[in-house]
C-alpha cells in the first residue's frame, strides 16, 4: 500500500484517501453531502454487522448510502470530487484565512486582534486583505502588549463579541498567561455561568527552521491544565479551515494551535461550508497492529514512518488527535481496543506534555486492552538549539518512530 | 403639621423660621421624593491633569441625598456584618471589605446608567450592591450557598451581575483593567453610546498591563474610564513606598486625569458624570478617588501595623462619607436625626434578615462542581479525560454504554451554528 496522507490533491502533493484501500465492499462512497449552515444534528450509524444506517433525528433509521469515512474529513473527496463538486486547492494559511473570512462575513460580531494583522496582513498572511475588506474596527492592529490585548479580547468576549486573538508566535502568549488562565478559562465558572467567553486564541507554535529557543515553543503543555478552555491543533488545510470555523462558532474559549512549518501545505478542500468537530480526533490511516497517536507537524513524520513500516509489513493505525483538550477518548479507545498497542508521537517536551497526559488517560481508561506499555516519543527536554543538526535531534524523526513501532510490536 | 413640628422643636430650629418659605414647606414633604434641586459645594476642588476640571458646585436633591444615605448605610452595615460572619467562620478564604469607601460606589452609580459597564477588583461587595445586587445574593455568595450571585462558586472576589453590566469581581491585581478596556472596545464596536468604568487600587496602579491597556484605549479612542480608588495602602505598603509618583491621576501622561475627594459622594458623582461625557467624545480618562478603608486589606490584616489607629479614627471623624451626607441632610433640614437613625435601624434589620435567609440557604449540589466549566456550543458535549460528561452519542467516557444493542456508533454532529 502506498503511503497515505489524509488529503486529496494533485498527484504531486498528497495522495488520495485511505477509503479506497481499506473500506470493505459493503461501504459505498457517496457524493459529498453539502452542508448548509442550518443542518440539524445527524448521526451516521455503522452497525457491527457492517451495514450502515444514516440516522436523522434519531427517530427514523433508513439504510442509505453515506460517507464511509465517519470522521469529518474530505477523505473520499477524490471519489466525491469527480462526481459532485471539484473543490478548490489552497495552502493551509489560505484555508485559515478563508475560514476566518467566512465567519466574519457570517457574523458581524467576529473581529480579529493581533500584532500586524491589519495593514501588514499578518506575519504569516493568515489575515491578508481582511483589514481592507472589513475595516480597522474589525481587524485591529495592536501594539506589542499581549497581556493587555488578550485581556481586552476576553473583556470584549464577555459582552458577546467574538474576537479572534492572534499571537504572532504562540510563545508570546506566555505574557498573557494570567489572562488566559484566570479570565478566559475561569470566568464562565466563577460567574456561575453568567458570562461565556467565545474567544479564539490562535497562533503558530512548534519547532520551526532554526528560529531559536524562544520562538520554538510548544505551549499546549502549559495550557492543558487550564479548566474551561478547549485546545485544538490543526494539521491540514481541510481541518485548519474546519477547526477555525468551529472554534469561532463555539461558545467556549478555544486555543487553536497552528504550526510554523505547516502553513504552506497544499490541499484540495470542498467548496461548501463545513466545520470540523472540535472534540473529535481524525482517523488518518486505519490499521491493525498499532495505534499511533499524534498531532500537528508530527503527523507528517508519522506518515513518513508509516511508509517504511508498511514496507516492512506493519499495519499502523494513525490517528491525528486534533483535540488536545479534551482528548477524544472515544476514537482513541476504539482504536486501542482493536490494536492493543499505543505509540504517542508528539512535538511537546517529554515532561508534562500532551503525551504525558494522554498516556495517563489511556492507562486509566483502557489498561485492560493494552498488550504492551504505552510508548511516548516526545521532544527532548531542552531549549531548542539554533544549530540545524541539534535542532533536528530535539524533535522526533521518522526513523525513531519506525524503531519504536518495531519495538512495540515485538 | 410643619408649624406644630416647628413649635415643639428645639431652640436650634427656631432659625428655620427665618428661612425662606420654600425650605419650610419642604419639611412637610417626605424626604425621599423631593426633587427640588439643592446646590452643594464639594469638600475640595478637583485637581485636573490635561483637562478642565469640572465645577465644584454640584446639583443634588433630597431624594438623591436620601438614596445616598440609605445605600451607604446598607453597604456599611453589610461590610461590618461580613466581618462578624468571617470571624464566626461562616465566610472563609478571602474577604476584602470596602467600608470607608462607600461614597465611590454610590456616587459613581448616580452618574451612570445600567448600560454603562463597571468592572472592579476583589473589593467588590459594595459595587455589586450599587449595581443592583441584593443582600441575599451577597451573603449567600460569601457563605458559598446556592443563592449566591455566582451560585456559590465564585466567592468574595467573584461577584458578577451581567444584567446590570457589572463585570466583577477579579482576584488578580490589575487584570481587570485590560478586561475593562475590552468592554469599552465592545461598546464602541456595537455603538452603544455607553462607557466602561474600570476600577483598580493604588497598588494595582503600578501594573504594566494598565499602561498597555491605556495606550491601546487611547489609540483606538475607546470610552474607557480608569478609576484609581486610592486608599493609600496596597495591602501593607503605603503608596509613597510603592509608587515613585503617587499622583495617579497624572500617570496617564497623554490621557487626561482628575483627582477627586473619594469620601464625598457628590464630588464622585460630579467627576463620574464629567468623565462619562469626556470619554464618549475624547477617549480614555483617569479618575483618582482619594478614599480610605477602615478595615485592613483583608480579614487577615488588622490594618494597624502599617498605619496608626489615630489616622484611622481621624479619617472616620473628619471624612466619613456617611457622616458627610448625614450632615448635609440635617443642615438642609431634609430630615431629622431620629428619622435617619430609624433608617439605620431598618437597614440593620434588613441586613440581619438577609443573613438569616442566607444561612438557611443550601450549599450547591455536588453536580455543580462540573457545571459551567464549558458552555454547550455547537451541540456537541464535551467528552474526554474528565470522564464526567457523556459524549454526544450518549456514551460514558470510559466507553461503557447504556444500551447493549450492539451498535458501534460513529457519529458526526453538524449542528445549527447560529445562536438562537
Amino acid at each position: 500500500m502506498a503511503a497515505i496522507f489524509q488529503g486529496v490533491g494533485a498527484a504531486a502533493t498528497l495522495s488520495s484517501s485511505p477509503s479506497n484501500s481499506f473500506v470493505p465492499k459493503k461501504f459505498l462512497t457517496s457524493p459529498r453531502r453539502s452542508f448548509s449552515v442550518r443542518k440539524v444534528p445527524s448521526y451516521v450509524v455503522v452497525r457491527s454487522d457492517g451495514s450502515v444506517n444514516f440516522d436523522l433525528n434519531s427517530k427514523s433509521r433508513r439504510a442509505q448510502q453515506l460517507v464511509a469515512n465517519a470522521v469529518a474529513t474530505k477523505a473520499d473527496s477524490s471519489a466525491a470530487s469527480s462526481s459532485s463538486n471539484p473543490g478548490h486547492e489552497l495552502l493551509l494559511f489560505e484555508a485559515l484565512r478563508e475560514g476566518l473570512e467566512e465567519e466574519m462575513e457570517r457574523d458581524p460580531r467576529v473581529c480579529v486582534m493581533g500584532e500586524d494583522v491589519g495593514h501588514y496582513g499578518g506575519s504569516y498572511k493568515v489575515t491578508k486583505d481582511l483589514a481592507k475588506k472589513f475595516g480597522d474596527l474589525r481587524v485591529l492592529d495592536t501594539p506589542i502588549a499581549e497581556n493587555s490585548f488578550t485581556g481586552m479580547g476576553i473583556g470584549a468576549a464577555m459582552t458577546g463579541l467574538r474576537p479572534v486573538v492572534e499571537g504572532m508566535n504562540m510563545g508570546f502568549l506566555l505574557l498573557a498567561f494570567n489572562q488566559i488562565s484566570n479570565n478566559c478559562g475561569m470566568l464562565h465558572y466563577t460567574s456561575g455561568g453568567q458570562f461565556t467567553i467565545p474567544i479564539v486564541i490562535r497562533g503558530p507554535g512548534g519547532v520551526g527552521r532554526q528560529l531559536g529557543a524562544e520562538h520554538s515553543q510548544r505551549l499546549e503543555s502549559y495550557f492543558q491544565s487550564i479548566p474551561g478552555i478547549q485546545m485544538v491543533a490543526c494539521s491540514t488545510p481541510y481541518n485548519a479551515k474546519g477547526l477555525m470555523k468551529a472554534a469561532i462558532r463555539s461558545e467556549n474559549p478555544v486555543i487553536l494551535f497552528e504550526h510554523v512549518l505547516l502553513y504552506n501545505l497544499k490541499e484540495r478542500i470542498p467548496d461548501e461550508d463545513y466545520i470540523c468537530n472540535l472534540e473529535e480526533a481524525e482517523m488518518v490511516r486505519p490499521g491493525e497492529h498499532v495505534t499511533i497517536l499524534t498531532y500537528s507537524r508530527m503527523r507528517y513524520h508519522v506518515m513518513q514512518a508509516a511508509k517504511t513500516l508498511v514496507n516492512k509489513g506493519y499495519d499502523p493505525e494513525v490517528i491525528d488527535i486534533r483535540s488536545l483538550k479534551p482528548f477524544d477518548l472515544y476514537t482513541i479507545g476504539n482504536s486501542v481496543k482493536k490494536t492493543h498497542r499505543v505509540l504517542i508521537v508528539e512535538e511537546c517536551m517529554r515532561t508534562g506534555g500532551i503525551g504525558a497526559s494522554l498516556t495517563a488517560a489511556i492507562t486509566e481508561n483502557f489498561n485492560d486492552y493494552l498488550d504492551a506499555p504505552i510508548m511516548c516519543l516526545s521532544s527532548q527536554d531542552v531549549p531548542t538549539p539554533y544549530a540545524g543538526t541539534l535542532e533536528e535531534w530535539t524533535v522526533v524523526q521518522p526513523a525513531q518512530i519506525v524503531t519504536a513501532v518495531e519495538q512495540l510490536c515485538r | 403639621m410643619a408649624l406644630s413640628h416647628l413649635a415643639s422643636s428645639s431652640p436650634s430650629r427656631s432659625a428655620n423660621l427665618l428661612k425662606p418659605l420654600s425650605s419650610v414647606i419642604s419639611l412637610r414633604r417626605p424626604i425621599s421624593t423631593d426633587t427640588t434641586p439643592i446646590t452643594v459645594e464639594t469638600s475640595v476642588p478637583f485637581t485636573a491633569h490635561q483637562c478642565e476640571a469640572p465645577s465644584r458646585t454640584v446639583q443634588t436633591n433630597a431624594k438623591e441625598l436620601a438614596t445616598f444615605f440609605r445605600d451607604m448605610v446598607v453597604m456599611r452595615r453589610m461590610e461590618i456584618a461580613a466581618d462578624s460572619l468571617y470571624k464566626a467562620k461562616l465566610i472563609r478564604g478571602f474577604c476584602h471589605l470596602y467600608d470607608g469607601q462607600e461614597a465611590v460606589a454610590v456616587g459613581m452609580e448616580a452618574a451612570l446608567t445600567k448600560k454603562d459597564c463597571i468592572i472592579t477588583s476583589y473589593r467588590d461587595h459594595c459595587t455589586f450592591v450599587a449595581r443592583g445586587g441584593t443582600l441575599l445574593e451577597v451573603f449567600a455568595e460569601l457563605m458559598g450557598r446556592q443563592a449566591g450571585c455566582s451560585k456559590g462558586k465564585g466567592g468574595s472576589m467573584h461577584f458578577y451581575k451581567k444584567d446590570s453590566n457589572f463585570y466583577g469581581g477579579h482576584g488578580i491585581v490589575g487584570a481587570q483593567v485590560p478586561l475593562g478596556c475590552g468592554l469599552a472596545f465592545a461598546q464602541k464596536y456595537c455603538k452603544d453610546e455607553a462607557v466602561t468604568f474600570a476600577l483598580y487600587g493604588d497598588g494595582a496602579a503600578n501594573q504594566g498591563q494598565l499602561f498597555e491597556a491605556l495606550n491601546i484605549s487611547a489609540l483606538w479612542d475607546l470610552p474607557a474610564i480608569l478609576v484609581c480608588e486610592n486608599n493609600h495602602y496596597g495591602m501593607g505598603t503605603a503608596e509613597w513606598r510603592a509608587a515613585k509618583s503617587p499622583a495617579y491621576y497624572k500617570r496617564g501622561d497623554y490621557a487626561p486625569g482628575l483627582k477627586v475627594d473619594g469620601m464625598d459622594a457628590l464630588a464622585v458623582k460630579q467627576a463620574c458624570a464629567f468623565a462619562k461625557e469626556h470619554a464618549l467624545k475624547n477617549g480614555p480618562i483617569i479618575l483618582e478617588m482619594d478614599t480610605y478603608r477602615y478595615h485592613g486589606h483583608s480579614m487577615s490584616d488588622p490594618g494597624s501595623t502599617y498605619r496608626t489607629r489615630d489616622e484611622i479614627t481621624g479619617v472616620r471623624q473628619e471624612r466619613d462619607p456617611i457622616e458627610r451626607i448625614r450632615k448635609l441632610i440635617l443642615s438642609h433640614d431634609l430630615s431629622t436625626d431620629k428619622e435617619l437613625k430609624d433608617i439605620e435601624k431598618e437597614v440593620r434589620k434588613e441586613v440581619d434578615d438577609a443573613i438569616a435567609q442566607a444561612k438557611e440557604n443550601p450549599v450547591p449540589e455536588p453536580s455543580e462542581l462540573f457545571s459551567d466549566v464549558y458552555a454547550k456550543g455547537l451541540g456537541v458535549e464535551s467528552f474526554g479525560a474528565d470522564r464526567k460528561e457523556k459524549n454526544s452519542h450518549g456514551r460514558h467516557l470510559d466507553n461503557t454504554r447504556d444500551d447493549p444493542s450492539g451498535e458501534v456508533i460513529i457519529g458526526l454532529c453538524f449542528h445549527n451554528p447560529l445562536p438562537a
